[in-house]
Protein backbone atom coordinates (compact mmCIF):
# COMPACT_ATOMS: atom_id res chain seq x y z
CA UNK A 1 0.00 0.00 0.00
CA UNK A 2 1.33 3.06 -0.57
CA UNK A 3 0.17 6.95 1.09
CA UNK A 4 2.50 9.00 -0.28
CA UNK A 5 1.04 11.30 -2.96
CA UNK A 6 3.39 14.39 -4.21
CA UNK A 7 1.82 16.37 -7.22
CA UNK A 8 -2.41 16.58 -7.07
CA UNK A 9 -4.88 13.99 -8.06
CA UNK A 10 -6.61 14.53 -11.00
CA UNK A 11 -9.28 11.53 -11.47
CA UNK A 12 -12.41 12.07 -13.23
CA UNK A 13 -14.02 11.97 -10.37
CA UNK A 14 -12.22 14.69 -8.95
CA UNK A 15 -13.53 16.71 -12.14
CA UNK A 16 -16.77 15.73 -11.97
CA UNK A 17 -17.72 17.89 -8.48
CA UNK A 18 -16.28 20.59 -9.73
CA UNK A 19 -18.22 23.28 -11.34
CA UNK A 20 -17.03 26.34 -10.49
CA UNK A 21 -13.52 27.47 -11.05
CA UNK A 22 -13.61 28.55 -7.61
CA UNK A 23 -10.39 27.30 -4.87
CA UNK A 24 -10.37 26.43 -1.55
CA UNK A 25 -6.77 25.73 -0.33
CA UNK A 26 -6.79 24.13 3.04
CA UNK A 27 -3.40 24.10 4.87
CA UNK A 28 -2.62 21.47 6.87
CA UNK A 29 -3.84 17.53 6.26
CA UNK A 30 -4.56 16.50 9.32
CA UNK A 31 -7.74 16.46 11.84
CA UNK A 32 -9.24 19.60 11.16
CA UNK A 33 -8.03 19.74 7.43
CA UNK A 34 -9.09 16.48 6.59
CA UNK A 35 -12.86 17.06 8.20
CA UNK A 36 -13.00 20.95 6.82
CA UNK A 37 -12.24 19.14 2.99
CA UNK A 38 -14.89 17.18 3.71
CA UNK A 39 -17.69 19.33 5.25
CA UNK A 40 -16.70 22.04 2.33
CA UNK A 41 -18.57 19.50 0.11
CA UNK A 42 -21.31 18.89 2.47
CA UNK A 43 -21.87 22.54 2.85
CA UNK A 44 -22.08 22.92 -0.78
CA UNK A 45 -18.51 24.52 -1.86
CA UNK A 46 -18.70 23.83 -5.43
CA UNK A 47 -15.13 24.82 -6.25
CA UNK A 48 -12.11 22.91 -5.98
CA UNK A 49 -10.80 21.98 -2.86
CA UNK A 50 -6.95 21.51 -2.14
CA UNK A 51 -5.26 20.16 0.69
CA UNK A 52 -1.95 20.58 1.07
CA UNK A 53 0.18 18.85 4.13
CA UNK A 54 3.73 18.73 5.07
CA UNK A 55 3.34 14.99 6.27
CA UNK A 56 3.40 12.77 3.41
CA UNK A 57 0.22 10.90 4.84
CA UNK A 58 -3.52 11.29 4.08
CA UNK A 59 -5.39 12.81 7.57
CA UNK A 60 -5.06 10.09 9.62
CA UNK A 61 -5.96 9.61 13.52
CA UNK A 62 -3.16 10.77 15.68
CA UNK A 63 -4.44 9.78 19.61
CA UNK A 64 -3.37 5.79 18.67
CA UNK A 65 0.13 7.08 17.90
CA UNK A 66 1.04 7.28 21.69
CA UNK A 67 -1.60 4.09 22.05
CA UNK A 68 -2.04 1.08 19.88
CA UNK A 69 0.14 2.23 16.84
CA UNK A 70 2.92 2.80 19.16
CA UNK A 71 2.41 -0.78 20.45
CA UNK A 72 2.64 -2.29 17.14
CA UNK A 73 -1.14 -3.46 16.96
CA UNK A 74 -2.19 -1.16 14.41
CA UNK A 75 -0.13 -0.23 11.26
CA UNK A 76 -0.78 3.24 9.29
CA UNK A 77 -3.58 1.54 7.30
CA UNK A 78 -5.54 1.44 10.07
CA UNK A 79 -4.80 4.94 11.24
CA UNK A 80 -6.18 7.05 8.02
CA UNK A 81 -9.38 8.64 9.14
CA UNK A 82 -11.03 8.06 5.56
CA UNK A 83 -9.19 5.78 2.33
CA UNK A 84 -7.94 8.06 -0.68
CA UNK A 85 -10.90 6.34 -2.71
CA UNK A 86 -13.55 8.22 -1.06
CA UNK A 87 -11.70 11.65 -1.20
CA UNK A 88 -11.53 11.38 -4.81
CA UNK A 89 -15.04 10.44 -5.05
CA UNK A 90 -16.18 13.75 -3.58
CA UNK A 91 -13.40 15.52 -5.65
CA UNK A 92 -10.82 16.65 -2.59
CA UNK A 93 -7.50 17.12 -3.84
CA UNK A 94 -4.27 16.51 -2.24
CA UNK A 95 -0.80 17.66 -2.33
CA UNK A 96 1.32 15.47 0.36
CA UNK A 97 4.98 16.16 1.62
CA UNK A 98 4.82 19.79 0.73
CA UNK A 99 4.50 22.63 2.85
CA UNK A 100 3.32 26.49 2.36
CA UNK A 101 6.29 28.77 2.55
CA UNK A 102 4.23 31.73 2.46
CA UNK A 103 0.29 33.36 2.01
CA UNK A 104 0.10 36.60 0.47
CA UNK A 105 -3.83 37.80 0.70
CA UNK A 106 -3.63 40.92 -1.16
CA UNK A 107 -2.73 38.77 -4.62
CA UNK A 108 -4.78 35.40 -2.11
CA UNK A 109 -1.87 33.06 -3.15
CA UNK A 110 0.01 30.74 -1.30
CA UNK A 111 3.66 30.14 -2.50
CA UNK A 112 5.13 26.19 -1.80
CA UNK A 113 8.45 25.90 -0.39
CA UNK A 114 9.53 24.32 -3.69
CA UNK A 115 8.59 28.15 -5.35
CA UNK A 116 4.67 26.81 -6.87
CA UNK A 117 2.08 29.54 -6.44
CA UNK A 118 -1.24 28.73 -6.13
CA UNK A 119 -4.52 30.91 -6.54
CA UNK A 120 -7.32 30.87 -4.00
CA UNK A 121 -10.91 32.09 -3.54
CA UNK A 122 -10.66 30.64 0.12
CA UNK A 123 -8.27 29.76 2.71
CA UNK A 124 -8.26 27.51 5.79
CA UNK A 125 -5.24 27.62 8.24
CA UNK A 126 -5.38 24.08 9.73
CA UNK A 127 -1.20 23.93 10.92
CA UNK A 128 -2.19 22.39 14.00
CA UNK A 129 0.82 22.16 16.90
CA UNK A 130 4.56 21.06 16.67
CA UNK A 131 6.22 19.70 19.55
CA UNK A 132 7.84 22.20 22.39
CA UNK A 133 11.36 21.09 22.20
CA UNK A 134 14.33 21.06 25.01
CA UNK A 135 17.15 22.46 23.96
CA UNK A 136 19.93 20.62 26.26
CA UNK A 137 23.70 19.70 26.16
CA UNK A 138 23.06 16.33 23.89
CA UNK A 139 19.73 17.50 22.50
CA UNK A 140 20.70 15.92 19.36
CA UNK A 141 22.12 12.67 20.07
CA UNK A 142 19.95 9.73 18.49
CA UNK A 143 17.85 8.30 20.82
CA UNK A 144 16.36 11.72 22.59
CA UNK A 145 12.68 11.56 20.65
CA UNK A 146 9.74 13.33 20.73
CA UNK A 147 6.52 11.79 19.77
CA UNK A 148 3.83 14.10 17.62
CA UNK A 149 3.48 12.35 14.05
CA UNK A 150 4.38 8.79 12.63
CA UNK A 151 7.51 9.68 11.47
CA UNK A 152 8.43 10.13 15.10
CA UNK A 153 6.69 6.86 16.53
CA UNK A 154 8.52 5.08 13.81
CA UNK A 155 12.26 6.30 15.25
CA UNK A 156 10.87 5.38 18.60
CA UNK A 157 10.23 1.85 17.66
CA UNK A 158 13.76 1.35 16.63
CA UNK A 159 14.81 1.65 19.92
CA UNK A 160 12.53 -0.36 21.79
CA UNK A 161 13.30 -3.49 22.90
CA UNK A 162 13.00 -5.88 26.35
CA UNK A 163 14.64 -4.57 29.40
CA UNK A 164 15.92 -1.51 27.46
CA UNK A 165 15.75 1.43 30.06
CA UNK A 166 13.56 4.21 28.50
CA UNK A 167 13.14 7.65 30.51
CA UNK A 168 10.13 9.95 29.48
CA UNK A 169 10.22 13.53 30.12
CA UNK A 170 7.23 15.46 31.19
CA UNK A 171 4.38 13.35 32.77
CA UNK A 172 1.25 15.04 31.02
CA UNK A 173 -1.16 12.57 29.27
CA UNK A 174 1.04 11.59 25.95
CA UNK A 175 3.61 11.23 28.40
CA UNK A 176 2.13 9.01 30.76
CA UNK A 177 0.40 6.72 27.50
CA UNK A 178 4.04 6.47 26.28
CA UNK A 179 5.41 5.21 29.23
CA UNK A 180 1.92 2.72 29.80
CA UNK A 181 2.73 1.72 26.10
CA UNK A 182 6.47 0.83 26.47
CA UNK A 183 5.94 -1.07 29.84
CA UNK A 184 3.49 -3.26 28.04
CA UNK A 185 6.31 -3.60 25.43
CA UNK A 186 8.44 -4.72 28.39
CA UNK A 187 10.85 -2.06 28.88
CA UNK A 188 12.27 -0.66 31.64
CA UNK A 189 9.94 2.81 32.08
CA UNK A 190 10.92 5.99 34.53
CA UNK A 191 8.94 8.77 34.07
CA UNK A 192 11.16 12.68 34.86
CA UNK A 193 8.45 15.36 35.98
CA UNK A 194 9.37 18.99 36.71
CA UNK A 195 6.84 19.91 39.06
CA UNK A 196 5.94 18.48 41.91
CA UNK A 197 3.14 15.70 40.55
CA UNK A 198 2.64 14.69 37.05
CA UNK A 199 -0.55 15.95 35.53
CA UNK A 200 -0.05 18.89 37.53
CA UNK A 201 -1.88 21.61 34.97
CA UNK A 202 -4.79 19.98 34.02
CA UNK A 203 -5.89 17.52 37.20
CA UNK A 204 -6.53 17.99 40.72
CA UNK A 205 -3.76 16.58 43.39
CA UNK A 206 -6.43 13.37 44.10
CA UNK A 207 -6.41 12.60 40.03
CA UNK A 208 -2.35 12.77 39.94
CA UNK A 209 -2.08 10.69 42.64
CA UNK A 210 -4.43 7.73 41.03
CA UNK A 211 -2.41 7.72 38.15
CA UNK A 212 0.75 7.96 40.04
CA UNK A 213 -0.30 4.97 42.02
CA UNK A 214 -1.72 2.86 39.19
CA UNK A 215 1.40 3.57 37.20
CA UNK A 216 3.89 2.73 39.72
CA UNK A 217 1.74 -0.99 40.51
CA UNK A 218 2.02 -1.39 36.77
CA UNK A 219 6.17 -1.03 37.38
CA UNK A 220 6.64 2.37 35.51
CA UNK A 221 8.99 4.64 38.08
CA UNK A 222 7.92 8.09 38.57
CA UNK A 223 10.41 11.13 39.58
CA UNK A 224 9.05 14.59 40.27
CA UNK A 225 11.01 17.79 41.59
CA UNK A 226 13.87 16.78 38.66
CA UNK A 227 15.39 19.27 36.28
CA UNK A 228 16.61 17.62 33.41
CA UNK A 229 20.15 19.49 32.70
CA UNK A 230 21.66 17.40 29.88
CA UNK A 231 22.17 13.97 27.84
CA UNK A 232 25.09 11.97 27.61
CA UNK A 233 26.23 9.56 24.98
CA UNK A 234 28.72 8.51 22.49
CA UNK A 235 26.68 8.32 19.17
CA UNK A 236 23.30 7.46 20.53
CA UNK A 237 22.05 8.40 24.39
CA UNK A 238 23.17 6.38 27.42
CA UNK A 239 22.34 8.89 30.23
CA UNK A 240 20.11 11.41 31.43
CA UNK A 241 21.70 14.17 33.60
CA UNK A 242 19.48 15.89 36.39
CA UNK A 243 19.95 18.98 38.40
CA UNK A 244 20.98 17.60 41.36
CA UNK A 245 24.12 15.87 39.87
CA UNK A 246 22.18 12.47 39.30
CA UNK A 247 23.18 10.65 36.01
CA UNK A 248 20.36 8.24 35.18
CA UNK A 249 20.98 4.96 32.31
CA UNK A 250 18.86 5.51 28.99
CA UNK A 251 18.82 3.91 25.79
CA UNK A 252 15.78 5.96 24.58
CA UNK A 253 13.95 9.78 26.21
CA UNK A 254 11.05 10.39 25.00
CA UNK A 255 10.46 13.85 25.62
CA UNK A 256 6.96 15.14 25.48
CA UNK A 257 6.85 18.80 26.95
CA UNK A 258 4.32 20.43 25.57
CA UNK A 259 3.40 21.76 21.99
CA UNK A 260 3.46 24.91 20.32
CA UNK A 261 0.80 25.97 17.79
CA UNK A 262 2.22 26.88 14.23
CA UNK A 263 0.93 30.78 13.72
CA UNK A 264 4.30 31.73 11.87
CA UNK A 265 2.66 31.68 8.47
CA UNK A 266 -0.62 33.27 9.83
CA UNK A 267 1.75 36.25 11.49
CA UNK A 268 3.84 36.83 7.95
CA UNK A 269 0.46 37.38 6.68
CA UNK A 270 -0.81 40.00 9.06
CA UNK A 271 -3.70 37.63 10.77
CA UNK A 272 -4.27 38.26 14.30
CA UNK A 273 -1.99 35.84 16.47
CA UNK A 274 -2.46 35.69 20.57
CA UNK A 275 -1.21 32.10 21.87
CA UNK A 276 -2.93 31.01 18.40
CA UNK A 277 -4.65 32.02 15.27
CA UNK A 278 -7.63 33.97 16.59
CA UNK A 279 -11.14 33.18 15.23
CA UNK A 280 -14.28 34.28 16.21
CA UNK A 281 -17.11 32.31 16.47
CA UNK A 282 -17.91 31.12 13.29
CA UNK A 283 -13.73 30.39 12.87
CA UNK A 284 -12.65 32.90 10.59
CA UNK A 285 -9.65 35.04 11.10
CA UNK A 286 -9.88 38.79 10.94
CA UNK A 287 -9.72 38.27 6.85
CA UNK A 288 -13.48 36.77 6.60
CA UNK A 289 -11.98 34.55 3.41
CA UNK A 290 -9.56 32.88 5.73
CA UNK A 291 -10.50 30.46 8.43
CA UNK A 292 -8.53 28.40 10.91
CA UNK A 293 -9.47 25.28 13.09
CA UNK A 294 -7.61 22.95 15.18
CA UNK A 295 -4.58 22.84 17.73
CA UNK A 296 -3.17 26.17 15.63
CA UNK A 297 -6.56 28.24 16.72
CA UNK A 298 -6.99 30.68 20.07
CA UNK A 299 -10.72 31.33 20.34
CA UNK A 300 -12.90 32.89 22.99
CA UNK A 301 -15.00 29.75 24.54
CA UNK A 302 -18.58 31.44 25.47
CA UNK A 303 -19.16 28.62 27.93
CA UNK A 304 -16.07 29.54 29.97
CA UNK A 305 -16.01 33.06 29.26
CA UNK A 306 -12.31 33.32 28.14
CA UNK A 307 -9.90 32.53 25.73
CA UNK A 308 -8.42 29.76 25.18
CA UNK A 309 -6.30 27.12 22.53
CA UNK A 310 -7.31 23.56 22.64
CA UNK A 311 -5.05 19.97 22.06
CA UNK A 312 -7.87 17.47 20.92
CA UNK A 313 -9.39 16.14 18.08
CA UNK A 314 -13.03 17.22 19.13
CA UNK A 315 -12.29 20.93 18.76
CA UNK A 316 -10.32 19.61 15.37
CA UNK A 317 -13.62 18.24 13.99
CA UNK A 318 -15.98 20.49 15.31
CA UNK A 319 -14.73 23.84 14.27
CA UNK A 320 -13.20 22.56 10.75
CA UNK A 321 -17.19 22.02 10.34
CA UNK A 322 -18.13 25.51 11.60
CA UNK A 323 -15.09 26.72 9.34
CA UNK A 324 -16.17 24.94 6.41
CA UNK A 325 -19.96 26.54 6.79
CA UNK A 326 -18.46 29.72 7.23
CA UNK A 327 -16.09 29.59 4.09
CA UNK A 328 -19.68 28.81 2.35
CA UNK A 329 -21.53 31.76 4.27
CA UNK A 330 -23.14 29.39 6.63
CA UNK A 331 -22.26 31.34 9.84
CA UNK A 332 -23.08 28.75 12.83
CA UNK A 333 -21.54 29.45 16.26
CA UNK A 334 -18.81 26.96 17.27
CA UNK A 335 -19.73 26.23 21.33
CA UNK A 336 -19.32 22.90 21.85
CA UNK A 337 -18.12 21.80 25.13
CA UNK A 338 -14.47 20.49 25.32
CA UNK A 339 -13.97 16.83 25.49
CA UNK A 340 -10.78 14.62 25.47
CA UNK A 341 -9.84 10.97 26.81
CA UNK A 342 -6.69 9.05 27.10
CA UNK A 343 -5.79 5.26 27.66
CA UNK A 344 -3.40 3.60 29.87
CA UNK A 345 -3.29 0.07 30.89
CA UNK A 346 -6.65 -0.63 32.04
CA UNK A 347 -7.54 2.88 32.57
CA UNK A 348 -10.10 4.37 30.18
CA UNK A 349 -10.00 7.94 31.39
CA UNK A 350 -12.49 10.39 29.47
CA UNK A 351 -12.57 14.11 30.47
CA UNK A 352 -15.46 16.66 30.01
CA UNK A 353 -15.06 20.57 30.40
CA UNK A 354 -11.83 22.51 31.52
CA UNK A 355 -11.03 21.74 35.29
CA UNK A 356 -8.96 25.20 35.24
CA UNK A 357 -9.30 27.76 38.18
CA UNK A 358 -11.79 25.42 40.28
CA UNK A 359 -12.29 25.83 44.09
CA UNK A 360 -14.00 22.41 44.78
CA UNK A 361 -13.67 19.10 43.94
CA UNK A 362 -16.12 15.88 44.57
CA UNK A 363 -15.04 12.34 44.25
CA UNK A 364 -17.23 9.75 43.53
CA UNK A 365 -15.78 6.54 44.58
CA UNK A 366 -11.95 6.35 45.93
CA UNK A 367 -8.87 7.43 44.10
CA UNK A 368 -6.58 5.75 46.54
CA UNK A 369 -8.02 2.19 45.79
CA UNK A 370 -8.91 0.20 43.07
CA UNK A 371 -9.21 1.67 39.33
CA UNK A 372 -12.99 3.47 38.81
CA UNK A 373 -13.55 6.90 40.11
CA UNK A 374 -14.84 10.28 39.08
CA UNK A 375 -13.80 13.56 40.01
CA UNK A 376 -15.99 16.99 39.89
CA UNK A 377 -14.93 20.11 39.50
CA UNK A 378 -16.75 23.05 40.63
CA UNK A 379 -16.21 26.36 40.73
CA UNK A 380 -18.56 28.81 42.05
CA UNK A 381 -20.95 26.26 42.90
CA UNK A 382 -21.06 25.27 39.15
CA UNK A 383 -19.84 22.07 37.95
CA UNK A 384 -17.40 22.47 35.36
CA UNK A 385 -14.90 19.49 34.36
CA UNK A 386 -15.06 15.76 35.17
CA UNK A 387 -12.24 13.30 34.79
CA UNK A 388 -13.95 9.91 34.90
CA UNK A 389 -11.84 6.79 35.40
CA UNK A 390 -13.45 3.56 33.96
CA UNK A 391 -16.84 5.74 34.85
CA UNK A 392 -18.25 6.22 31.10
CA UNK A 393 -21.68 7.31 33.12
CA UNK A 394 -20.19 9.50 35.11
CA UNK A 395 -18.85 11.42 31.82
CA UNK A 396 -21.57 11.05 29.97
CA UNK A 397 -23.90 12.73 32.29
CA UNK A 398 -21.37 15.26 33.28
CA UNK A 399 -20.77 16.45 30.21
CA UNK A 400 -24.81 17.20 29.99
CA UNK A 401 -24.79 18.76 33.88
CA UNK A 402 -21.74 21.31 32.38
CA UNK A 403 -22.72 22.28 29.13
CA UNK A 404 -26.67 22.78 30.04
CA UNK A 405 -25.30 24.10 33.34
CA UNK A 406 -27.67 21.96 35.79
CA UNK A 407 -27.29 22.51 39.26
CA UNK A 408 -26.21 19.00 41.22
CA UNK A 409 -26.26 17.70 45.08
CA UNK A 410 -22.87 17.52 45.58
CA UNK A 411 -23.54 15.17 48.65
CA UNK A 412 -25.44 12.55 46.48
CA UNK A 413 -23.24 13.10 43.35
CA UNK A 414 -20.49 11.80 46.13
CA UNK A 415 -22.29 8.33 46.90
CA UNK A 416 -21.54 6.24 44.34
CA UNK A 417 -24.28 4.26 45.44
CA UNK A 418 -26.74 6.96 43.77
CA UNK A 419 -26.94 6.06 40.50
CA UNK A 420 -26.10 8.96 38.10
CA UNK A 421 -28.85 8.69 36.19
CA UNK A 422 -31.23 9.04 39.68
CA UNK A 423 -29.32 12.00 40.01
CA UNK A 424 -30.14 13.30 36.73
CA UNK A 425 -34.08 12.52 37.73
CA UNK A 426 -34.18 14.41 40.61
CA UNK A 427 -32.62 17.44 38.89
CA UNK B 1 -17.62 -7.43 0.44
CA UNK B 2 -20.30 -7.19 3.00
CA UNK B 3 -23.05 -4.30 2.64
CA UNK B 4 -24.39 -2.00 5.24
CA UNK B 5 -27.76 -0.19 4.78
CA UNK B 6 -27.56 2.71 6.36
CA UNK B 7 -31.07 4.79 7.22
CA UNK B 8 -30.50 8.32 8.21
CA UNK B 9 -33.08 10.06 10.51
CA UNK B 10 -34.64 11.82 7.88
CA UNK B 11 -35.30 8.76 5.85
CA UNK B 12 -32.59 8.55 3.50
CA UNK B 13 -30.87 5.52 2.62
CA UNK B 14 -27.28 4.19 2.35
CA UNK B 15 -26.18 0.86 0.92
CA UNK B 16 -22.26 0.43 0.98
CA UNK B 17 -20.13 -2.03 1.12
CA UNK B 18 -17.91 -1.85 4.44
CA UNK B 19 -14.92 -4.50 4.83
CA UNK B 20 -14.85 -7.51 7.13
CA UNK B 21 -12.89 -6.20 9.92
CA UNK B 22 -14.07 -2.81 9.21
CA UNK B 23 -16.61 -1.30 11.72
CA UNK B 24 -19.96 -0.23 10.80
CA UNK B 25 -18.57 3.26 12.30
CA UNK B 26 -15.91 3.72 9.86
CA UNK B 27 -18.13 2.59 7.05
CA UNK B 28 -20.31 5.75 7.38
CA UNK B 29 -17.36 7.87 7.70
CA UNK B 30 -15.95 6.21 4.69
CA UNK B 31 -19.04 7.17 3.01
CA UNK B 32 -19.70 10.77 4.28
CA UNK B 33 -22.82 9.09 5.84
CA UNK B 34 -23.94 12.05 8.33
CA UNK B 35 -25.57 10.49 11.21
CA UNK B 36 -22.52 9.08 12.74
CA UNK B 37 -19.88 11.53 14.57
CA UNK B 38 -17.40 9.77 15.51
CA UNK B 39 -15.39 11.88 17.30
CA UNK B 40 -12.88 9.33 19.17
CA UNK B 41 -12.30 7.43 15.77
CA UNK B 42 -13.36 4.14 17.65
CA UNK B 43 -11.92 4.13 20.74
CA UNK B 44 -15.22 3.26 22.26
CA UNK B 45 -14.82 7.24 24.39
CA UNK B 46 -17.51 9.86 23.21
CA UNK B 47 -20.39 7.83 22.16
CA UNK B 48 -21.02 9.77 18.64
CA UNK B 49 -21.21 6.93 16.79
CA UNK B 50 -24.41 5.76 17.89
CA UNK B 51 -26.93 3.48 15.76
CA UNK B 52 -29.88 1.81 16.05
CA UNK B 53 -29.56 -1.86 15.07
CA UNK B 54 -32.43 -3.74 13.37
CA UNK B 55 -34.52 -6.34 14.95
CA UNK B 56 -34.01 -8.68 12.63
CA UNK B 57 -29.85 -8.18 13.42
CA UNK B 58 -30.28 -7.47 16.90
CA UNK B 59 -28.91 -10.89 17.77
CA UNK B 60 -26.62 -11.48 15.41
CA UNK B 61 -24.04 -8.82 16.37
CA UNK B 62 -21.69 -9.90 18.70
CA UNK B 63 -22.59 -8.59 22.66
CA UNK B 64 -21.62 -5.12 23.59
CA UNK B 65 -18.64 -5.12 26.51
CA UNK B 66 -19.71 -3.44 30.09
CA UNK B 67 -18.22 -0.16 28.78
CA UNK B 68 -20.20 -0.20 25.82
CA UNK B 69 -23.35 -0.89 27.42
CA UNK B 70 -22.89 2.02 30.35
CA UNK B 71 -22.19 4.04 27.59
CA UNK B 72 -25.02 3.20 25.52
CA UNK B 73 -27.65 4.19 28.98
CA UNK B 74 -26.77 7.70 28.47
CA UNK B 75 -26.87 8.56 24.94
CA UNK B 76 -30.20 10.81 24.00
CA UNK B 77 -33.04 8.37 23.14
CA UNK B 78 -31.61 4.89 23.37
CA UNK B 79 -33.72 2.02 22.34
CA UNK B 80 -33.09 -1.76 22.19
CA UNK B 81 -30.89 -2.21 19.21
CA UNK B 82 -28.67 0.85 20.16
CA UNK B 83 -24.83 -0.29 19.83
CA UNK B 84 -21.80 2.20 19.47
CA UNK B 85 -21.14 1.50 15.55
CA UNK B 86 -17.54 1.46 16.20
CA UNK B 87 -17.92 -1.30 18.14
CA UNK B 88 -19.42 -3.59 15.83
CA UNK B 89 -16.73 -4.79 13.41
CA UNK B 90 -17.94 -6.55 9.72
CA UNK B 91 -18.04 -9.94 9.15
CA UNK B 92 -19.60 -11.97 6.29
CA UNK B 93 -22.14 -13.55 8.90
CA UNK B 94 -23.29 -9.76 9.00
CA UNK B 95 -23.51 -9.05 5.36
CA UNK B 96 -27.00 -6.87 5.08
CA UNK B 97 -26.84 -5.53 7.84
CA UNK B 98 -29.57 -2.45 8.59
CA UNK B 99 -28.51 0.05 10.96
CA UNK B 100 -30.64 2.79 11.89
CA UNK B 101 -28.93 6.31 12.55
CA UNK B 102 -30.67 8.83 15.53
CA UNK B 103 -31.14 12.59 14.64
CA UNK B 104 -28.20 13.91 17.02
CA UNK B 105 -25.44 12.18 18.38
CA UNK B 106 -25.48 15.01 20.95
C1 LIG C 1 0.60 11.18 20.66
C2 LIG C 1 -0.64 11.97 20.69
C3 LIG C 1 -1.77 11.48 21.34
C4 LIG C 1 -2.95 12.22 21.37
N1 LIG C 1 -4.05 11.70 22.01
C5 LIG C 1 -5.22 12.38 21.98
C6 LIG C 1 -6.40 11.83 22.57
O1 LIG C 1 -6.41 10.74 23.13
N2 LIG C 1 -7.56 12.55 22.48
C7 LIG C 1 -7.62 13.76 21.85
O2 LIG C 1 -8.69 14.37 21.78
N3 LIG C 1 -6.50 14.31 21.31
C8 LIG C 1 -5.31 13.65 21.37
N4 LIG C 1 -4.19 14.21 20.81
C9 LIG C 1 -4.28 15.56 20.24
C10 LIG C 1 -4.80 15.54 18.83
O3 LIG C 1 -4.10 14.60 18.07
C11 LIG C 1 -4.67 16.93 18.23
O4 LIG C 1 -5.49 17.81 18.96
C12 LIG C 1 -5.10 16.94 16.76
O5 LIG C 1 -4.19 16.19 16.00
C13 LIG C 1 -5.19 18.36 16.22
O6 LIG C 1 -5.46 18.32 14.85
P1 LIG C 1 -5.04 19.52 13.88
O7 LIG C 1 -5.48 19.08 12.53
O8 LIG C 1 -5.54 20.79 14.43
O9 LIG C 1 -3.46 19.63 13.95
P2 LIG C 1 -2.30 18.57 13.67
O10 LIG C 1 -2.79 17.20 13.91
O11 LIG C 1 -1.13 19.07 14.42
O12 LIG C 1 -2.03 18.71 12.11
C14 LIG C 1 -1.51 19.82 11.49
C15 LIG C 1 -0.91 19.39 10.18
O13 LIG C 1 -0.54 20.54 9.43
C16 LIG C 1 0.71 20.33 8.82
N5 LIG C 1 1.30 21.65 8.53
C17 LIG C 1 1.69 22.60 9.43
N6 LIG C 1 2.18 23.68 8.78
C18 LIG C 1 2.11 23.42 7.47
C19 LIG C 1 2.47 24.15 6.29
N7 LIG C 1 3.00 25.35 6.35
N8 LIG C 1 2.27 23.58 5.08
C20 LIG C 1 1.71 22.33 4.97
N9 LIG C 1 1.36 21.60 6.06
C21 LIG C 1 1.54 22.14 7.29
C22 LIG C 1 1.46 19.50 9.84
O14 LIG C 1 2.52 18.80 9.25
C23 LIG C 1 0.37 18.57 10.34
O15 LIG C 1 0.29 17.41 9.55
C24 LIG C 1 -2.99 13.49 20.76
C25 LIG C 1 -1.85 14.00 20.12
C26 LIG C 1 -0.68 13.26 20.07
C27 LIG C 1 0.52 13.81 19.39
S1 LIG D 1 -16.40 6.48 17.63
FE1 LIG D 1 -16.26 7.17 19.65
S2 LIG D 1 -17.36 5.68 20.77
FE2 LIG D 1 -17.53 5.01 18.71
Amino acid sequence: MHFIFSGSVNSKEVLNHIMTDTCCIIIGASHAGGQLAVSLRQSGWEGRILAIGSEPYLPYNRPPLSKTFLSGEKHIEDLLIRPEDQYEKVGIEFLLGQEVSEINRKAKKVTLTHGEVIAYDKLALTTGASVRKLNLPGSDLRGVLYLRDISDVEQIQQFIGARKKAVIIGGGYIGLETAAMLKKLDLDVTIFEASDRILNRVTAPDVSAFFTRVHSEEGVTIKTGVNVTGFGGEDRVSEVQCADGTVFPADLVVIGIGVIPNTALAEAAGLEVRNGINVNEHCLTNDEDIAAAGDCTNFYQPHYEREIRLESVQNAMDQAKVAAAALCGNLNQYNALPWFWSDQFDLKLQIAGLSEYFDEVVLRGNPAEGRKFSAFYFRDGRMIAVDAVNSPQEFMLGKQIISKQLEVDRNRLSDPAVAMKELMVSL
Amino acid sequence: MPVVTYISADGAINEVEVASGNSVMQGAVDNMIDGIVAECGGSCSCATCHCYVDDAWKDKVPAASEMEKDMLECVLEPQEGSRLSCQINMTDDLDGLVVRLPESQF
